[in-house]
């Protein structure tokens, strides 16, 4: 089960999207999510779909992958659009119990909810899976840079993060590892009831929580060792630099934004 | 000559550890510079201790490091001393700090704040020294751990140290990836000119060391040339410590008879004594 976590994971390449720089791919993420929250009717949420699947056939990433990283998200997106159906009050009732009532206004709206969860995972996936954890968090330094004006720690944020991405597959081994131990001691993860699940999940968790306080101490020692002391005076191996592409997909993206705000006006 | 590294009647003890006796408890050492040199020592004997005062990681609470003619307490070198002495750590895992191999080896050139093609030029310079050129865009949680603690010295070295410290490197790899490591730093010390300072538990990636320092209770308690060192089996023993199997094997050799000497450190140079012993008797 935690294999399926895809989070920070990247897929190497050399397709155009790997190509563009990360802040033109945060920028256009951002604006693809916006989109979707301003998106009202199926000629937008198609036309935004249309896009993404573009998007990924060019990065070469398969379906099947993309599709993989939703898994372990399942219930948050199926609870939200279940949510939805009982949320709205307009509409025919189609049936109720207790105090929800579900409308067929609802159901579309969660039809829609659903579609636009899934979407905005995918989007994020895409930069993710098309772009290196340095060059993401790098990209989104120099996107932040000018809050360092107002005293925000963004070289502290970014460099968390990218080593935030770069444990996440060493601390889902180590799960894992802790797992398997507890498995052949008899401990069981995945019957019975949620309770008694989740209370099989603590003899995990503290071992990992106390394993990952050791190795941060570790690797705050080992930063220091080479030389670390902050974001001052530090250069880069790998500048970024915006190409004619990064000038294009930007272009776009205020060209889609416009449009769908366009389209929501007209009720399309 | 004046040694590259100084230690003079060192003495450190953990915060919240008053009541036991100091890690560190008069240390005093010299290291020259281009010398391959091994520390020994029993658990809680203090290596790792002084190993982080070797680049001013720990600092001393009385008694002075010295390395290169700087003082380890001047806060005005701490960057010049960190760049000259590299270290190693013993889990590699939590010293890569990037999910490329090469941003990982960019990471202590970035931190010295040295131009982008100056930084390039030399990660490729260092994972060619270590055999990892071909695995620079890699992610370093999929490769062996000889190969990731390989991409860790090459993040050292990418800061051009004259020195690098390895404290117990090999300790959580397999014979293979042992054997990688020892390798590549024996390479560096032989050919780069490196100074070498190894911590460790096998006595045989001692053996092939200009000087082994032996550590107890936080003092330096005897140095010499292996040769010399492993020669005193009985002392070694008494300080918690194996000897090299070849040592081991003359030992209880001449415990039973034999006069053989105890310079021969390699299996063939050891058999070869054994050999030439075992003709003689029969004369
Ligand atoms: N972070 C720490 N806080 C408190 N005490 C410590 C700490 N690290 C080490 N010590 C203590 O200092 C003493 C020396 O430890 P040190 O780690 O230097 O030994 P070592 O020779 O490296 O041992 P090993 O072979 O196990 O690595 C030990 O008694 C140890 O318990
Ligand atoms: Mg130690």
């Amino acid at each position: 089960m935690l294999k399926d976590v895809t989070l920070g994971q990247y897929f190497p390449g050399d397709t155009l999207i790997h190509r563009l720089d990360p802040r033109t791919k945060i920028l256009f993420v951002t604006v693809y999510i916006i989109a979707l929250f301003v998106a009202k009717t199926w000629v937008s949420y198609g036309s935004l779909l249309l896009i993404l699947l573009i998007s990924i056939a060019i990065s070469k990433i398969p379906l099947a992958s993309m599709l993989r990283g939703l898994k372990p998200l399942t219930i948050i997106i199926i609870f939200t659009a279940v949510i939805n159906i009982f949320y709205n009050g307009e509409g025919r009732q189609l049936f109720s119990f207790w105090i929800f009532t579900a409308t067929d206004a609802g159901l579309i709206k969660a039809g829609y909810m659903l579609l636009r969860i899934t979407m905005l995972i995918l989007s994020t996936f895409l930069v993710t899976y098309t772009t290196t954890p340095m060059a993401l968090t790098d990209g989104l330094e120099l996107l932040l840079n000018p809050l360092k004006k107002l005293k925000v720690p963004v070289h502290e944020f970014s460099m968390m993060m990218s080593i935030a991405l770069r444990f996440i597959p060493t601390l889902i081994e180590e799960a894992d590892k802790i797992m398997n131990a507890q498995k052949a001691r008899g401990a069981d993860f995945e019957t019975g009831k949620l309770t008694d699940r989740a209370k099989a999940l603590l003899p995990l968790l503290i071992p990992l929580f106390v394993s990952s306080f050791r190795r941060a101490d570790e690797l705050a020692t080992a930063m220091e060792a080479r030389c670390y002391h902050g974001g001052e005076g530090r250069t880069r191996m790998k500048k970024l630099r915006l190409a004619a592409a990064d000038g294009i997909v930007m272009s776009f993206s205020v060209f889609l934004l416009a449009a769908i705000i366009t389209l929501a006006r007209f009720g399309l | 000559m004046e040694p590259f590294i100084r230690v003079k009647d060192l003495l450190f003890r953990y915060e919240g550890e008053e009541e036991l006796p100091p890690a560190l408890d008069g240390t005093t050492l010299d290291i020259h510079e281009g010398s391959f040199v091994a520390i020994l020592g029993r658990n809680g004997s203090g290596k790792s201790t002084l190993a982080k005062h070797f680049n001013g990681i720990l600092l001393p609470q009385s008694g002075s490091v010295t390395v290169c003619g700087m003082d380890t307490k001047d806060e005005s070198k701490l960057l010049e001393i960190r760049r000259t002495v590299g270290m190693v750590f013993q889990n590699p895992d939590n010293q890569i700090v990037a999910s490329v191999v090469e941003d990982d080896v960019a990471f202590a050139p970035e931190n010295l704040g040295i131009p982008s093609d100056e930084i390039r030029r030399r990660v490729d310079e260092a994972l060619k020294l270590v055999d990892m050129y071909e695995y620079r865009r890699h992610s370093p949680h999929l490769l062996s751990g000889g190969q990731k603690q390989r991409v860790a010295i090459a993040g050292v070295i990418a800061m051009k140290p004259r020195c690098i410290v390895l404290d117990e490197p090999t300790a959580m790899l397999d014979p293979q990836g042992r054997r990688e490591v020892i390798d590549t730093v024996t390479r560096l010390c032989r050919e780069n000119g490196i100074t070498v300072i190894l911590i460790t538990h096998h006595m045989s990636e001692a053996t092939g060391t200009d000087r082994v320092f032996v550590m107890e209770g936080g003092k330096v308690v005897c140095e010499g040339e292996p040769q010399n060192i492993f020669a005193g089996v009985e002392c070694l023993k008494k300080l918690g410590l194996t000897v090299p199997d070849t040592t081991e094997l003359i030992y209880r050799l001449n415990a039973s008879g034999f006069e053989l000497g105890y310079g021969a450190l390699t299996v063939s140079d050891c058999a070869k004594e054994i050999a030439f012993a075992l003709k003689n008797k029969r004369l």
